[in-house]
């Protein structure tokens, strides 16, 4: 691992939702603020910033992964994947978030980002999810508003129009 | 109400809200652009609880280069006055600690700074010199004469006492078979929304005004609160809210201080000031529930009814009273003799100031306390009374034929009929097969309980209740308080669409989609017809003390605002149609986007264009209407009367009516709590939208589950914050939260338009107690207290727990804070002399000290040293003193040590042992105790002793590398490195 100058401005070019970027960030800099603040992707939301809430979890070259535990030029050469990118164009839901839209399984929205980013990861690999292994998957995601419950009956819900739609193609 | 009226509102339609948040469009506050020149502020937090503030040195702070101001409390004090206190005391409350910190993480300074990571630098650089004081907290101590005071201008801690007195409850008393009595601790908890605090505040010098936007929740009455504050007129500080908010749950009215704070720091730096709050300072810092000490007896009869109730009610709102403490005692008021028909009753309420953060509002607001003693009392009527415990509540519940049912307090209880609830919860949620499972259970030897709760829910807040905590005297010279001004603004633009604009402050509950439901209904549309704006401005928009989100108002009070402004401007409307289509207004009807003649359908227009009329043809309007532009409707229910002189009190409006029961299993071994069933039947008038008040109600029980099995704000008897991070204050996660059985009547509040009543805090105030209610059933013992965490559980269930082994190391004096001990053992590649003379050279140390900036000698045997250290999430700077004793060179010495930063201090004692081999090696070995005290100390034992172990590891590293390679050159010691790694030795 390259060794970083703390006074120094290092450039970190990495892959974001699928576009190539370039920028400049202090070895310091949390990569929830270099998202949010540097880039204007505002769609990551900072929880706790110690790593246990799940508010600000993206993709790092598609596993999930703590944005306010990952420093901004670690993920130089990485790609990036925000809840930006997840609907699959202006004014249409993925499957995943109209079954949030259909089962409120959100109320001020603020955790809901990185609990769609953990999900889509989740059902990629793992199509046909049990009831508990949801629980379980999720339980590293704090939510106050909607006690779970409507959460995991929309991704549940997902996961089997996901299913029928791959069974169909 | 026409048929068409009944279309959306009541339906489970989407929320026009979500298709933003999921997609990652949101616009909470931190999200938002600001002015260019914006600053960005940090603050620096006492990590004493009770401390005297000697100094505040601030200019190598101010000297960094990209800050821009600091902030004293002697500041502040030059800018404002003292936050009003609710209770007549001489106390002053600031938003920042003047002359005395008073809890742990109380502001002490503000740095402004181009972005947050400078200021966070600067904190660092600001010198405080604090005389400790004793803290109290715990409110019975505080309750002693001889107890260390808060306010020297406070004859005691207690800063409100009152006495009540409803019915003849002596008589009763005297008369009754039984006197049943119950103690509780109520505890400290949060329902900690998922965003923080955030602030955006300017000041304008020229026109002496404040503009501050910010997730302030209301209510509004705190708007006077802030002027008054900042010593500017009402109409001179603008209050706006952001578009988003990331949940409130009530916290978010505790932000105002911080309003008042930031005002300040953009006034002092002549420009725009953000502040986010982080996680820590949020735990820390913020808000709290009051904790509350109880003891309430019973009067009862041999078949368990209740003929009085005595209340004693100690209540702990941390170290200030902000506004509008102490509000939480008395919210409740009117419903301390909750769902039951109970006409006796005496009071005693006490207020005391304790060293720990400030209280506020908090989802369920007083009822969680006041349930918690009232339902485990009722089940130890049952138990000693060898009756069933619901028999008991049977006996005792408020005829159904008694409504509106006048409580001994004061409260008027709108509609209900309990019985019929309460029958249809035990029928629907099968008592009978719960029973059973229990039955099972308990013969195959495990422990099973089933628990009970009734509650009223109150809704609606009657601005006047808090008026209550002074006596009649003190309120005829204030004048009378009272109502609950709720108001909506719906607008016709020229091309005839809708627009409405509400003072809600809606923190995540979908307000504007059940809004444009109501609306739409009253005028024939569809709710995607409707846009409402939520964002609150108090320079532009319609609102009142009573405005914001909080006491479940919005589909009792707002929503039928809303429908109050439609229902004129429909009116209105039906005047102008009714001269457009030739027919009497009384004909004409709103439906499917057209304004038409009810018996002649065909004679019509389209919404559209006749909404537009008052823009393109006003000539053309019936004389008897002005304008149907724009209608903005206020309400607030005239049963909202001021307290009467004898402290009667209708505290809210609405009383839904919850009756919780379930059953548990407890884990022998390790004391775990397992939910098996749990059923909430739901009393909350007319529901607007189901899947909105699922959420609410399965929202509130997960809030209330963690407050009763996991969260506490917990503190150490020396202060300490206990809890300062997600690590330690657990909240439950996906692991933890069962489904529960949603079951619903309706009884329409007669007193709302809607007939609707408030859902949002109901679990709040009965979940705890019925889970506590089943845990005691379940291990049949008569004291427990919240959270029921499996260690408390287990000490239940369980023998006494062998003590820890002894330890090698002499022990610190009895642990009041965080203790801290262990023992390693480190070899260094040089012989015990070299590596003595290291461990005295203050060079050699202060490169060798992990986050060392100096290290200076006092004496030979005296150091002081500055250092950075970070304890998981919380990194701070330290100024260390360390003396050696008992020296024995190069053998042996024992350390002893202390370091003081902004989060935290510590004390510590350790031994060090050289001993050298043939070889030329030293082995050092050590052993350390030490009591972290302050902030560092909230982030839990865990995390501390893997810190301390990492960075005692990096300090012996270093001094192996330094010490074996004083006289040999880097390229000698890359090698030896590099050998070393791949197993040999050079």
């Amino acid at each position: 691992m390259p060794r970083l100058s703390a006074s120094d401005r290092c450039s970190v070019r990495f892959l974001l939702n699928g576009r190539s970027v370039a920028a400049e960030a202090e070895p310091r800099m949390l990569l929830t603020d270099f998202l949010r603040h540097s880039l204007g992707l505002t769609g990551t939301h900072v929880g706790c910033e110690h790593g246990v809430c799940g508010a600000c979890t993206v993709q790092i070259d598609g596993k999930p992964a703590r944005a306010c535990l990952t420093l901004a030029v670690q993920v130089d050469g990485a790609n990036v994947r925000t809840v930006e990118d997840l609907a699959p164009e202006p004014g249409r839901l993925s499957v995943l978030q109209e079954a949030f839209r259909r089962h409120h399984a959100l109320q001020c929205g603020f955790c809901t980002a990185g609990i769609l980013m953990s999900l889509d990861a989740y059902l990629k690999t793992n199509p046909e999810p049990s009831e508990p292994a949801l629980r379980e998957y999720l339980s590293g995601h704090l939510c106050r508003c909607t006690g779970y419950v409507p959460i995991i009956a929309a991704a549940l819900d997902a996961a089997k129009r996901l299913r029928e739609a791959t069974a169909h193609a | 109400m026409s048929v068409q009226a009944q279309a959306w509102t009541g339906r489970s339609i989407e929320r026009v809200e979500d298709a933003a948040l999921l997609t990652g469009r949101g616009r909470y506050i931190d999200d938002l652009g600001v002015a260019t020149g914006t600053l960005h502020a940090a603050i620096l937090r006492s990590p004493h609880a009770h401390a005297k503030i000697k100094a505040v040195r601030t200019e190598a702070a101010a000297a960094l280069p990209g800050v821009t101001a600091v902030i004293t409390g002697a500041d502040v004090v030059g800018l404002t006055t003292s936050l009003p206190v609710g209770v007549r005391a001489p106390i002053k409350c600031w938003p920042i600690a003047v002359d005395s910190a008073r809890y742990v993480g109380e502001p002490v300074a503000v740095v402004v700074a181009r972005d947050r990571y400078r200021a966070e630098d600067a904190l660092d650089l600001i010198e405080v010199d604090y005389q400790l004081l004793p803290a109290v907290v715990d409110p019975h101590d505080a309750l002693d004469a001889g107890a260390q005071r808060l306010y020297e201008s406070l004859s005691s801690n207690v800063a409100s006492d009152r006495r009540f007195r409803y019915g003849d409850p002596q008589a009763a008393f005297a008369e009754a078979a039984h006197r049943i009595g119950i103690d509780v601790h109520y505890p400290r908890n949060s329902c900690t929304p998922l965003e923080t605090y955030g602030i955006i505040a300017s000041y304008d010098p020229g026109e002496d005004a404040y503009d501050i936007l910010s997730g302030f929740q209301g209510p509004f009455s705190i708007h006077s609160v802030i002027a008054r504050a900042l010593k500017v007129p009402g109409n001179r500080l603008r209050l706006r809210t952001p578009p988003d908010s990331g949940g409130s749950f009530g916290i978010k009215q505790g932000v105002f201080p911080y309003l008042v704070l930031m005002g300040v720091a953009a006034r002092v730096a002549g420009r725009p000031v953000k502040w986010i709050e982080d996680r820590l300072e949020h735990l820390t810092g913020s808000v709290s529930a009051t904790n509350r000490v109880t003891r309430l007896e019973a009067a009862v009869d041999r078949d368990g009814r209740v003929r009085a109730l005595a209340w004693d009610q100690i209540e702990d709102v941390g170290a200030h009273i902000r506004a509008p403490e102490p509000a939480t005692l008395y919210r409740m008021h009117g419903n301390l003799t909750g769902a039951y028909d109970i006409r006796h009753m005496s009071v005693r309420n006490r207020v005391v100031v304790t060293n720990k953060t400030p209280t506020g509002l908090n989802r369920g607001f007083g009822g969680p306390q006041v349930y918690y003693a009232l339902e485990r009392l009722m089940q130890r009527i049952a138990l000693e009374l060898k009756l069933d415990p619901i028999d008991v509540i049977r006996r005792n519940l408020v005829p159904a034929n008694a409504f509106p049912y006048r409580t001994a307090s004061g409260a008027l209880l709108d509609s209900g009929n309990y019985q019929q609830a309460l029958e249809a919860a035990l029928r629907d949620g099968d008592l009978a097969g719960l029973q059973a499972r229990r039955d099972a259970a308990r013969r195959e030897g495990r422990l099973y309980g089933i628990g009970f709760a009734a509650v009223v829910e109150p809704s609606v807040s009657n601005m006047g209740y808090i008026t209550t905590a002074l006596t009649p005297e003190e309120r005829a010279k204030a004048g009378p308080k009272n109502g609950a001004q709720a108001t909506a603004t719906i607008s016709l633009d020229p091309l005839g669409t809708v627009s409405a604009h509400i003072a809600s402050v809606p923190q995540g509950q979908g307000h504007r989609t059940v809004l444009a439901q109501v609306i739409a209904d009253e005028l024939g549309l569809k709710p995607s017809d409707i846009v409402v704006v939520a964002e609150m401005d108090t320079a532009r928009d319609g609102w009142s003390i009573a405005s914001g989100n909080y006491s479940s108002r919005f589909a009792a009070a707002v929503c039928g605002a809303a429908q109050l402004a439609a229902a004129r401007l429909k009116s209105k409307l039906a005047r102008i149609a009714a001269a457009q289509l030739n027919v009497g207004a009384e004909e004409i009807e709103f439906a499917d986007g057209k304004v038409r003649a009810r018996r002649n359908p065909d004679n019509a227009a389209p919404f559209g264009r006749l909404a537009a009329t008052s823009h393109w043809a006003p000539a053309t309007q019936p004389s008897d209407v002005d304008q149907a532009i724009r209608e903005t409707a206020f309400w607030t229910p005239p049963e909202l009367t001021a307290p009467t002189e004898a402290d009667e009190i209708n505290s809210s409006l609405c009383h839904g009516f919850i009756f919780d029961m379930c059953g548990l299993e407890i884990d022998r071994v390790t004391g775990a709590v397992r939910i098996d069933k749990y059923v909430t039947m739901h009393d909350c008038g007319r529901v607007l939208h189901p899947g909105m008040v699922a959420g609410q109600i399965t929202g509130g029980f997960a809030h209330a589950l963690g407050a009763a099995l996991y969260e506490e704000y917990a503190y150490a008897p020396d202060g300490s914050f206990l809890a300062g991070t997600f690590a330690d204050y657990l909240v439950p996660t996906s692991m933890e939260v069962p489904a529960p059985l949603i079951l619903h009547i309706e009884t329409p509040s007669p007193f709302t338009p809607l007939g609707a009543k408030g859902v949002g805090e109901g679990n709040c105030m009965s979940t705890p107690v019925c889970l506590a209610n089943a845990v005691a059933d379940a291990l049949g013992i008569a004291d427990i207290g919240l959270p029921l965490t499996p260690a408390k559980l287990a000490a239940a269930t369980q023998n006494a727990e062998p003590p820890p082994p002894a330890r090698t190391a002499a022990a610190m004096p009895a642990g009041k804070r965080r203790a801290l001990h262990g023992a390693g053992e480190a070899r260094v590649a040089a012989p015990p002399k070299a590596v003595w003379n290291a461990l005295l050279d203050t060079r050699i140390l202060a490169s060798i000290i992990p986050g060392c900036h100096d290290v200076e000698q006092v004496s030979a045997t005296h150091f002081r040293a500055d250092v950075t250290l970070g304890v998981g999430p919380v990194k701070g700077r330290y100024r260390a003193e360390v003396k050696l004793e008992d020296l024995v060179s190069p053998r042996s010495a024992t350390l002893i040590g202390s370091a003081v930063g902004a989060l935290g201090s510590a004390v510590g004692k350790g031994s060090v042992r050289l001993a050298g081999d043939a070889a030329g090696t030293t082995i050092i070995s050590y052993d350390y105790d030490a009591e972290i005290g302050g902030k560092a100390a909230a982030v839990g034992g865990r995390l501390l002793d893997g810190a301390a172990r990492i960075v005692i590891r990096q300090f012996f590293e270093a001094l192996a590398r330094r010490v074996a390679g004083i006289s040999k050159p880097a390229w000698r010691l890359w090698l030896e490195r590099l050998l070393a790694q791949l197993g040999r030795r050079p």
